[in-house]
């Protein structure tokens, strides 16, 4: 909403500056984004009458003009073509300023002197959207009776300035200019001046012209019926065009405008029929009948559903309630009788219908809010007068005011006492009854309470909560203290599954991999990138009804498609090493009409190798630099003894590098080098390595107790065993067999070589292991833990025909 | 033999003074006191002294043998030294040279700037409270004090699933059902921190983005608790100094309703580009729970009072960095993940 200075003039004397009033009604929840004043930058523009023009001696595209600007006449150079001799126009005399910053000077063109400039609309500061494409596109032309001389600023109406409001949508009110206007007076304690406009009218009466039937009264609650005859089309005066082009409006014709003026000023929205077209003059206000159809004001064929509320006369809809008219009542040139509408629509039904036809309108948005449901027939004669006193046509006296119930205000209890509990301050009674009574509220005292009636207007108002806001929003929130709930204390603790997330994340940026935030919605297309099959359980997606686009459609099943849109994001930008995690949350659809299983994964990936350094070789991120964090994750959160057992059968992982990660028998997830297919798919030239685990599952698994083991107190003696070995036998085998043939006395065994090609035979390769034995109870002695490691060589011998490597 | 035993000792102590490494003093050591050595020799040769002489020259050889022990032990420590300093000074390193990478990884920065706000109201006793993403229209609107067909469904537009499920605008829904379980039990104290999804993508706005809500519900919580709350928090959060506004604002969910500013945390409230001159910034909604949003919770409204408040983490995020694009949060470009 923008709101002109000048006009809340009109309702309140307002003694501060435009912008400390925008100040104030900002930190009393009018919240003002903006203030702009209008023809700024321009000076120096006046009035000027065009005596004459003539051709250019030495140009065929420009004119030489003779411009009576009052105290002298002003020859001056113009290319426009919208001008003729007698137009009224406004002139940039030698020095002026126009909004765009450029000063005119006298000028020759061409040999001829030029002293000033026709002005455009556009040159005044004023938005080319709200002139028309003639106006917009020429010269500015004023009525023809403009006085000349004179600043065309201010006849213009272009010395205001412009309050831009941001309203929250329970003020619909604020949606006009009396009710900022009232705001103002409240804030400022100055006395609010309602309109009660009157006009002269006609001898004859409506009644018996004009009948209106409301047979939806839950639709529409009044219906306000105003007659105005012998009506002379034309445009509007300058000053009611500058306001309505002040809020944003384009004046169309004399008519048109005052509704919409009328509208901006009161917050009612109004419609005029072009009486003469109206079956009867007979308005039947109903709901839609199926089949019905209308052409409304934009030319636009639309059908109507059952259930919209529709203007009617005895032939069908003439109008869709409170949303737009219809071209066949439309007011025209040749209209000679107006019926002006004003009236109040149920403001979920306007909002559905508007919504339903994709047409919101001015109108609509203010109808949807709630309207003044007490000001229908307020706004109905302000029409009228405004009609008349620009002599565009005659007002019938009455009017039709149909109401099927009754209007009345609600009341509302006030405590001081319940004020003083929600706000932790005591405001005197006094001090609220004096707020309330300056918001136009209607205040009684009983006892110790105010028994408040809510003007029809604040429709926002019905509960005391209501009130105490309305209270403490004028005395001001500022000058409320500042304190603390007393009461239980509480202590604030995260969940074990809250403190696992920190933990996680902490542990895993240490170990270098960067956390990454993605997008919970994907591209339908990412289950055929991740090689999945066509029934695999990832694919049953939620799919959004209304997404961005198809790139965020559907839910995460998984975190892998998103964590590898990250590296190919990456990637492009050449960052081409890298390991990133996320744990997020993925959907499982229950069915569309239930909500989906979240579940909360951990995943990784990396790709390429961690940077060397000048004494460190760059290290790839490959599938045991994964395992290797993972390892130190599952350490650092004390799980249960973890396996990774070979996975050939996942689509999305290499089948010979994958592993399938268990502990307790319960799968965790899955570790591996992403298949070839996939990175081809995604065109990633890169090899890819990744992990996706069950959160809560990792979770379940964790935190086992930390239990103390006594220190070795006796010397410990360690041996090398190199073993030649099959290479298709899984390292886990054989750490298990040595673990078994060690006995109690090994105490720890670790790989420390491994090592084919020259000097090893085709398909083995040869391992090289550090055995450690130690007794709790005594210095071990060599020959013991010669024979021991003896027994480890000869059951890794029995097992997988290992030799022993000299 | 006197005068011998004084020239040896003599002879040895001019020796070693020369002597130039430690080697060099070992073989003066070996030539004079060594089982062979010089003075050895003489004190062998003690036993053809009379027994009035041999004494006399027996102390005067111990105390020519502990002058040439002391002085051989000064020049050894002398020359130590000496050694070890040529030997430092031929391995020296460039200390100037770039350390040995650790490979350190990082947080998300929103995570960051999360744990730090809950850090703040773990401290103040709230408890963290989470709830599903994809919630129904009840929990998301209904039991917000937004029934169908409100206006004030314009401010936020949803993604739906269906016609009832839908991704959550805000984590409000998480206050709802935290609020249903806990009744008719006091106080509540929640923060929810959460994903959130409404239908923008720009500069300033993305499809999914970041909330934490806090919730206090008990006898007698009031307006002016919430004000020095968030006053705390802001302090908290962006230094002692930080100065915070409150301007009454409309939520269906709340009432009063404020939009909570700081002073600019840029220019301290002098005005600056990022406050838009204002020397303020907007960062926080807030207010007291609606009585409807109690009572539907399962709480007496006339006897309970509670404020909530809300924030996004990606505006408090783009602050503190200076970041001026909201999408970059999302692009996980490591570059810039690597800032934080």
């Amino acid at each position: 909403m923008k709101v002109s200075y000048k006009w809340l003039q009109e309702f309140v004397d307002i003694d501060i500056s435009p912008q400390e009033l925008a100040d104030r009604l900002t930190l009393a929840g009018i919240t003002v984004e903006g203030v702009k004043e209008t023809g700024a930058g321009v000076s120096k523009v006046i009035t000027g009458r065009i005596d004459s023009i003539d051709r250019h001696p030495n140009a065929d595209k420009l004119v030489v003009a003779s411009v009576d600007v009052g105290a002298e006449k002003l020859q001056i150079i113009t290319a426009a073509t919208n001008v003729s001799a007698g137009d009224v126009i406004p002139v940039a005399v030698e020095g002026a300023k126009l909004a765009s910053g450029l000063v005119i000077k006298r000028a020759r063109l061409r040999g001829v002197e030029s002293r000033g400039m026709m002005c455009s609309g556009q040159e005044l500061g004023i938005d080319p959207k709200t002139m028309s494409a003639e106006q917009a596109s020429g010269i500015m032309i004023l009525p023809p009776g403009t006085p000349i001389g004179r600043d065309a600023r201010e006849i213009l109406g272009l010395d205001d300035y412009i309050l831009e409001l941001d309203l929250t949508p329970n003020r619909g009110d604020c949606l006009s200019i009396i009710g900022v206007a009232r705001e103002a007076a409240a804030l400022l304690g100055k006395s609010f001046r309602l309109p009660q406009p009157a006009c002269a009218e006609l001898a004859e009466n409506i009644a018996g012209q004009v009948k209106v039937d409301i047979q939806d009264p839950d639709l529409c609650r009044r219906f306000v019926g105003r007659l105005i005859k012998n009506v002379r089309a034309g445009s509007s005066p300058l000053w009611m065009q500058q306001r309505l082009r002040a809020a944003g409006m384009r004046p169309i014709n004399n008519i048109v405008d005052v509704t919409n003026y009328v509208m901006l000023e009161l917050g009612q929205p109004m419609h005029a029929f072009d009486y003469n077209l109206l079956h009867d003059g007979h308005i039947i206000v109903r709901r839609v009948r199926e089949g019905e159809k209308i052409i409304t004001l934009d030319g636009v064929a639309r059908d109507l559903t059952p259930g919209m509320l529709a203007i009617t006369d005895p032939s069908g809809p003439v109008a869709v309630a409170g949303v737009m008219g219809g071209q066949a009542t439309e007011v025209t040139g040749k209209t000679d009788t107006i019926l002006l509408e004003s009236a109040f629509f149920n403001p979920v039904s306007i909002r559905r219908t508007s919504k339903a036809l994709g047409l919101r309108s001015e109108a609509s948005l203010r109808f949807e809010k709630g309207i003044d449901i007490g000001g229908c027939a307020r706004a109905a004669d302000r029409a009228a007068q405004l009609i008349v006193e620009m002599g565009s046509g005659e007002a019938v006296a009455g009017r039709v005011d149909q109401a099927p119930e009754t209007i009345t205000e609600r009341v509302v209890q006030f405590r001081p006492s319940r004020a003083s509990y929600v706000l932790g301050v005591d405001i005197p009674r006094e001090t609220a009854c004096d707020i309330l009574t300056g918001l136009q509220f209607k205040v009684q005292q009983a006892g110790e309470e105010l028994l408040v009636t809510v003007p029809t207007h604040r429709v926002d108002v019905g509960l005391e909560v209501d009130l105490i806001e309305e209270v403490a929003r004028m005395y001001g929130y500022n000058l409320a203290p500042e304190t603390l709930p007393i009461g239980g204390a509480t202590s604030g603790m995260k969940t074990k599954e809250q403190a696992a997330v920190t933990r996680v994340r902490s542990q895993l940026a240490a170990s270098g991999l960067f956390e990454v935030m993605t997008y919970s919605f994907v591209h339908p297309r990412v289950f055929d990138l991740m090689n999945l099959p066509a029934d695999s359980a990832f694919r049953n997606t939620l799919n959004l009804q209304n997404p961005l686009s198809e790139e965020y459609a559907v839910m995460r099943t998984m975190l892998l498609p998103c964590l590898l849109g990250v590296l190919v994001r990456n990637y492009n930008r050449r960052v081409q090493n890298g390991a990133i995690f996320e744990i997020g949350r993925v959907f499982k659809s229950r069915g569309l009409d239930t909500q989906p299983e979240e579940k909360t994964v951990l995943a990784a990936a990396a790709m390429g190798c961690a940077p060397g350094s000048w004494n460190k070789a760059p290290a790839a991120y490959d599938y045991y630099y994964l395992k290797g964090v993972l390892e130190d994750l599952f350490s650092a959160l004390r799980t249960a003894p973890v396996t990774f057992r070979p996975e050939p059968a996942d689509p999305s992982f290499h089948p010979g590098r994958a592993a399938a990660i268990e502990a307790d028998g319960v799968r965790l997830g899955i570790l591996g080098e992403l298949h070839p297919d996939l990175l081809e798919n995604y065109e990633l030239p890169v090899k890819v390595t990744a992990f996706a685990l069950d959160f809560n599952q990792l979770l379940a698994l964790s935190g086992r107790p930390a239990a103390f083991i006594p220190l070795p107190k006796y010397p410990g003696i360690e041996r090398d065993l190199a073993i030649l070995v099959k290479k298709d036998i899984p390292a886990a085998s054989i750490f298990a067999a040595i673990r078994e043939a060690g006995g109690k006395l090994l105490s720890d065994v670790s790989l420390f070589d491994i090592y084919f090609g020259e000097q090893v035979p085709d398909g083995l390769q040869s391992m090289a292991f550090s055995l450690k034995f130690q007794a709790s109870d005594r210095t071990l002695t060599d020959a013991e833990a010669v024979e021991r490691t003896g027994a480890v060589a000869r059951a890794l011998a029995d097992k997988f025909g290992a030799e022993l490597r000299s | 033999m006197r005068d011998r035993l004084h020239e040896l000792g003599e002879q040895a102590c001019r020796r070693m003074a020369e002597a130039a490494s430690l080697e060099e003093l070992n073989e003066i050591r070996v030539r004079f006191l060594g089982k062979k050595g010089e003075l050895t020799q003489i004190l062998r040769g003690m036993g053809r002294l009379s027994a009035e002489e041999r004494p006399r020259v027996g102390q005067v050889a111990n105390e020519i043998r502990a002058v040439i022990e002391k002085e051989l032990a000064v020049r050894t420590a002398a020359l130590k030294k000496l050694a070890r300093e040529e030997k430092l000074r031929g391995e020296g390193i460039d200390v100037t040279l770039p350390g040995t990478p650790v490979r350190r990884g990082g947080r998300h920065p929103l995570n960051v700037v999360l744990e730090e706000i809950q850090d703040i109201f773990l401290g103040l006793g709230y408890s963290i409270a989470e709830g599903p993403e994809i919630e129904t229209d009840y929990y998301n609107f209904e039991a917000l004090n937004l029934p169908k067909d409100h206006p004030a469904r314009d401010m936020q537009d949803t993604f739906f699933i269906s016609g009832e499920i839908l991704l959550r605008t805000q984590t409000s829904p998480v206050q709802v059902r935290t609020m249903e379980k806990t009744a008719p039990a006091l106080p509540v104290k929640i923060i929810a921190p959460g994903k959130v999804y409404r239908r923008d993508d720009d500069a300033t706005h993305s499809p999914m983005f970041n909330q934490v809500e806090g919730l206090a519900v008990d006898r007698r919580i009031t307006f002016c608790d919430l004000k020095g709350t968030l006053a705390h928090f802001a302090r908290e959060m962006f230094g002692g100094k930080t100065k915070t506004r409150f301007r009454p604002s409309y939520f269906p969910f709340t009432e009063p309703s404020a939009e909570v500013d700081v002073s600019c945390v840029i220019c301290g409230g002098s005005g600056c580009r990022v406050c838009s001159h204002t020397g303020w910034l907007e960062i926080l909604g807030a207010g007291m729970v609606h009585p409807r949003v109690l009572e539907v919770s399962g709480y007496n409204a006339e006897d309970v009072t509670g404020f909530a408040f809300g924030m996004g983490i990606e505006r408090i995020a783009m602050l503190k960095y200076g970041i001026d694009d909201m999408r970059l949060l999302f692009e996980n470009d490591l570059r810039f993940l690597r800032q934080f």
